[in-house]
C-alpha cells in the first residue's frame, strides 16, 4: 500500500483541522484549565464530535459505526495534537472500541459499540498499577465467586478515569505478575460499590485517576473476552492506543515546529532576524528532518493496523518510541528558540510540552518501547 | 494478457537464457562489480558476456532513448526489468558514472552531436567516466573553483588541479568544471567540459585514504587541450548543469540506503556475536544502542518509501533529497560505530582472515566520508534551512 493518504482521509484531515482550530484552539484548553473544569474536557465539544461521527469511526458498520479505520481516525487525533484539544476520543472511541471489538461477545458488542458511536457511553482503560507502564506485570486480583467475580486492587494513570461511565480493568485471574497468561479484562461501572476514584489533575490540565477496587463484585457477563486470556486483546488495544498517541505527538511536534519557525522569521536580535543565524538554522533543519521521519513511522503503523499486519506490535513500538524522542526534542527546542517568552504561562508555546510529557508516558515511554521492540526483534 | 505481462514474460525468458549462472549472485562490498572502460580487465568470461548482452539490449541504461542505444523502457517496464533481475538475483552488468551522472546531464543539456558521440559508448560500458568537480580550495564552496580554461580560438587550454576524482586513475574520460570567464560573478563564469584522460597534460594521482584504499585521485591539468565542441550546454552556463548533477548525486547517495545493510539486521548480528539471555542481549548498554539505531533506521526506510510514494501521487514538497542525504549518511556512520563495538577487538585487526581484512574498521573509516562527499551534512542543513524552511 502506498505510504500516502487517500482522498477521503485527506478530506477528513482538512475538516478536522477546520473544526478544531475554530471550536477547540489552544485558548479553549486555557479556558478549561482556568475555569477548573471537573471533566478536563468540554461536554459541548464532545457532543459536536459525536454528531460529526467521530466516535463511530472505528466501530464496525454492523454495530452502527463508520468503519473508517485507524488512518482516518488518526487524522483527527493528529490535528487535536496541534490544537491540544482534550476529548474522550482516545479513551472511548479508540481504546474502548478496540478492546470491545477485539474481545467482546456478540451481546457486548451490540450493546456497547452502538452506545459509544451514539455518544451515550464513555470508557476508560485501567491498566497501570505502578508508576511505570508494564501490562504484563498486572497484579490486581479478580477471584471467581458464585456466578461472578470479586475484584481487589489499585489502578493509576487511568485517563478519563474520573469521568468515564465504564472502566475496562486489566486484572489477574491466574498466574503471577510477569506471566502473559492469567490476565482477564472486566467491564466495571465507575460508580459500582467498592470503586473509589481519586481524581488526579495532570500537568496537561486533563484528568486521570487513581482508582481503588475493594471487594468489587461483578457478574460473569462483565468479563470481556476469555478468562485468563485477556493479554492478547489488551496488547492489541495498547498498540492501537500507542499508534494514536504517536499521531497526537506528531501533531504536537509539528505545531511546536511551525510556531517556532514563524517566530524565527519575526524575532530580531543583534539587528537581524534570529532565523538568519546559522547556528539556529542547522538546529531547525535537523529538527525538521526528525519530524519527517515521524510522519513516516506514524502512517506506517496506522496502515498496518488497518491491514491487520502481524508487524503491527513492532511498528507500534517503533512509532511510539520515535515520537517520544522527537516530541521531547520539539517541545524543548520550541521553548529554547522562543527564549524567555517561551517560559511564560501567557504565551501558548509552553502548553505543548505540558501535553507532550503525559502523552509520551501514557502506555509506555521511549525506554519501554525501545525495550519492547528489541524483545520482539529477538534481542 | 496485458502488454506489461507480455513484456514480463519475454524479459523473464530472455534473462533466463542470457544471464550466466555466475552473474546470479549479489555484488558484496564491491567484489565482482563491473565498471567497464578501455582498461577494464574482466574478472571472468561470464562478466564480459553479461555486459555485452545487456549492453546490446540497452538494458545497462533501461530508460534511455533507443536512438542512442538505450533500452527505451517506460517506467512500468523498467520496474518489471528490475523485478525480474531481482527474481534470479542477477547482478548489475555495469556500475558507471557515465550512466549515473554525465549521461543524464547529456540527455538533458547536451547537443545532439555530444549525445551521439558519448551515450552509446557509455551504454556498452566501453568508456569509463570520472568527475572533475572539487579542488583543493573549492570543497563545500564548489563555485569558488579556480581551475581555468582559456579560449584559444578553436579550442581551450586548461590548467589547474582537481581533487576527489573518483577512480581518476582508471577512467577514460572526465567531465570537468572549469572557469571560462575569470571576470564574471563566481557562479556565472563556469563551464562543464569533457576531455579524454589520455590528453597530454592530464595526470591523475591516487590519494590513500584512512581506510587504506585509494578510490579517489587528485588530477593535475597542465596545458590540457579541450575541444570547443566538448562543452556541455552553453559556455559559462556550467553551474546550472553542475547543480543538476549535484542534486542527482545527492538523490543517489540518499537513495542508496545503508552500506552493506544486507539481509541481517544489526540486532541479529549483535545477538549472534554477543549472545542473549531470556531474549535480551547480554550487553544491556549495547542493546540500547542497537535498538535506538534500528528504530531510526526503520524511520528512515519508511521515509524514503513515503517520499517516493508522495512523488508518485503528486504530493509532497519535493526538495527532500537534502534531508535523505543528511539523515541517511549520519545513520550509516552510526551503524558502523555500533558494528565495530559489536565486533570488539577482533574487528580492529587490520588484515587477515579473523576480521575479513579489517572490513568493519575499514568500512567505518570510509563511512566518515559519506557526510562530506556530495555536499557535507552542514551544506545539506543549509539547503533545508534556505530552500525548504525559508530561513534567510
Amino acid at each position: 500500500m502506498a505510504l500516502v493518504l487517500n482522498e477521503e482521509q485527506k478530506m477528513l484531515k482538512e475538516s478536522a483541522q477546520g473544526f478544531l482550530s475554530e471550536h477547540a484552539p489552544v485558548a479553549e484548553l486555557r479556558a478549561q484549565r482556568d475555569a477548573g473544569s471537573d471533566t478536563g474536557y468540554s461536554s459541548t465539544l464532545w457532543g459536536q464530535m459525536v454528531n460529526m461521527g467521530w466516535a463511530a469511526i472505528l466501530v464496525p458498520e454492523e454495530y452502527g459505526g463508520l468503519a473508517f479505520g485507524h488512518v482516518g481516525m488518526a487524522q483527527i487525533i493528529e490535528q487535536s495534537g496541534r490544537t491540544l484539544t482534550a476529548s474522550p476520543l482516545l479513551s472511548t472511541a479508540i481504546l474502548g472500541v478496540t478492546a470491545i471489538n477485539l474481545a467482546g461477545s456478540e451481546d457486548q458488542k451490540t450493546e456497547l459499540l452502538g452506545a459509544i458511536a451514539g455518544g451515550e457511553l464513555t470508557i476508560a482503560l485501567a491498566v497501570d498499577e505502578k508508576i511505570h507502564h508494564d501490562p504484563m506485570q498486572t497484579a490486581m486480583r479478580s477471584e471467581a465467586k458464585g456466578d461472578g467475580y470479586v475484584l481487589n486492587g489499585e489502578k493509576r494513570f487511568v485517563v478519563d478515569g474520573s469521568t468515564a461511565d465504564k472502566l475496562i480493568v486489566a486484572t489477574r485471574t491466574a498466574g503471577s505478575p510477569g506471566d502473559m497468561k492469567g490476565i482477564s479484562l472486566f467491564l466495571v461501572d465507575r460508580t459500582a460499590p467498592g470503586v473509589s476514584v481519586q481524581r488526579t489533575e495532570m500537568l496537561d490540565g486533563r484528568n486521570a485517576a487513581i482508582i481503588t477496587f475493594t471487594d468489587v463484585e461483578v457478574t460473569a457477563d462483565a468479563l470481556l473476552g476469555e478468562q485468563d486470556r485477556g493479554f492478547r486483546a489488551l496488547s492489541a488495544t495498547l498498540d492501537a492506543g500507542n499508534a494514536h498517541l504517536a499521531a497526537e505527538l506528531l501533531g504536537i511536534a509539528q505545531e511546536s515546529f511551525d510556531r517556532t519557525l514563524q517566530y524565527m522569521k519575526e524575532r530580531k536580535q543583534f539587528g537581524a532576524l534570529i532565523g538568519s543565524f546559522q547556528a539556529l538554522q542547522h538546529r531547525t533543519a535537523h529538527w525538521w528532518s526528525e519530524i519527517e521521519m515521524c510522519k513516516s513511522v506514524v502512517l506506517k503503523v496506522l496502515q498496518s493496523l488497518d491491514e491487520g499486519d502481524v508487524k503491527s506490535p513492532a511498528l507500534a513500538s517503533i512509532a511510539k518510541a520515535k515520537l517520544c524522542e522527537v516530541a521531547e526534542l520539539s517541545t524543548n527546542e520550541a521553548i529554547q528558540l522562543h527564549g524567555g517568552i517561551g517560559m511564560t504561562d501567557e504565551y501558548e508555546i509552553g502548553f505543548f510540552i505540558k501535553r507532550a510529557r503525559p502523552a509520551q508516558m501514557l502506555f509506555g515511554d521511549y525506554n519501554y518501547h525501545a525495550n519492547r521492540f528489541a524483545l520482539i526483534s529477538g534481542y | 494478457m496485458s502488454d506489461l505481462e507480455v513484456f514480463r514474460q519475454e524479459t523473464r525468458e530472455w534473462l533466463e537464457e542470457n544471464c550466466p549462472q555466475s552473474m546470479r549472485s549479489p555484488v558484496i562490498a564491491g567484489e565482482g562489480a563491473c565498471w567497464g572502460g578501455r582498461n577494464w580487465v574482466f574478472e571472468s568470461e561470464d562478466q564480459q558476456l553479461w555486459l555485452e548482452r545487456m549492453g546490446s539490449k540497452g538494458w545497462t541504461a533501461p530508460d534511455w532513448p533507443t536512438e542512442y542505444g538505450g533500452g527505451g523502457l517506460v517506467k512500468a517496464e523498467h520496474k518489471v526489468l528490475k523485478q525480474e533481475m531481482g527474481r534470479i538475483r542477477a547482478r548489475s552488468p555495469l556500475d558507471s558514472f557515465g550512466i549515473w551522472m554525465i549521461g543524464p546531464a547529456l540527455l538533458k543539456f547536451g547537443s545532439e552531436e555530444l549525445k551521439q558521440q558519448h551515450l552509446p559508448a557509455i551504454i556498452r560500458g566501453e568508456i569509463r567516466w570520472c568527475q572533475g568537480y572539487s579542488e583543493p580550495n573549492a570543497g563545500s564552496d564548489l563555485a569558488g573553483l579556480q581551475s581555468k580554461a582559456v579560449d584559444m580560438g578553436d579550442h581551450f587550454i586548461a590548467n589547474g588541479q582537481k581533487v576527489w576524482t573518483s577512480y581518476g586513475d582508471k577512467a577514460d574520460w572526465m567531465f570537468c568544471l572549469l572557469r571560462t570567464d575569470p571576470d564574471a560573478k563566481k557562479q556565472m563564469g563556469i563551464s562543464l567540459v569533457l576531455f579524454d584522460m589520455e590528453t597530454p597534460g592530464v595526470t591523475p594521482k591516487p590519494i590513500k585514504l584512512i581506510s587504506g584504499s585509494s578510490p579517489f585521485c587528485e588530477t593535475f591539468l597542465d596545458d590540457v587541450r579541450v575541444e570547443k565542441d566538448q562543452v556541455v550546454g552553453e559556455v559559462n552556463q556550467g553551474w546550472t548543469i553542475a547543480k543538476y548533477l549535484l542534486t542527482h548525486e545527492r538523490e543517489m547517495i540518499g537513495g542508496m540506503g545503508l552500506t552493506g545493510a544486507g539481509s541481517k539486521t544489526l540486532g541479529a548480528i549483535a545477538a549472534q556475536t554477543i549472545g542473549t539471555t531470556d531474549g535480551r542481549l547480554n550487553d544491556l548498554f549495547m542493546r540500547t544502542d542497537v535498538a535506538r539505531w534500528e528504530i531510526d533506521a526503520a524511520a528512515f526506510a519508511f521515509t524514503a518509501e513515503r517520499v517516493t510514494d508522495e512523488a508518485k501521487a503528486g504530493q509532497g514538497i519535493g526538495a527532500t533529497s537534502a534531508m535523505l542525504k543528511y539523515y541517511g549518511t549520519e545513520l550509516n556512520k552510526r551503524r558502523f560505530e555500533t558494528l565495530l563495538k559489536i565486533g570488539g577487538s577482533d574487528d580492529l585487526i587490520w588484515e587477515g582472515d579473523i576480521s575479513n581484512n579489517g572490513w568493519t574498521a575499514r568500512t567505518l573509516l570510509r563511512t566518515k566520508g559519506n557526510s562530506i562527499e556530495g555536499g557535507t551534512s552542514e551544506v545539506q542543513l543549509n539547503i533545508i534551512a534556505k530552500n525548504i524552511l525559508g530561513l534567510g
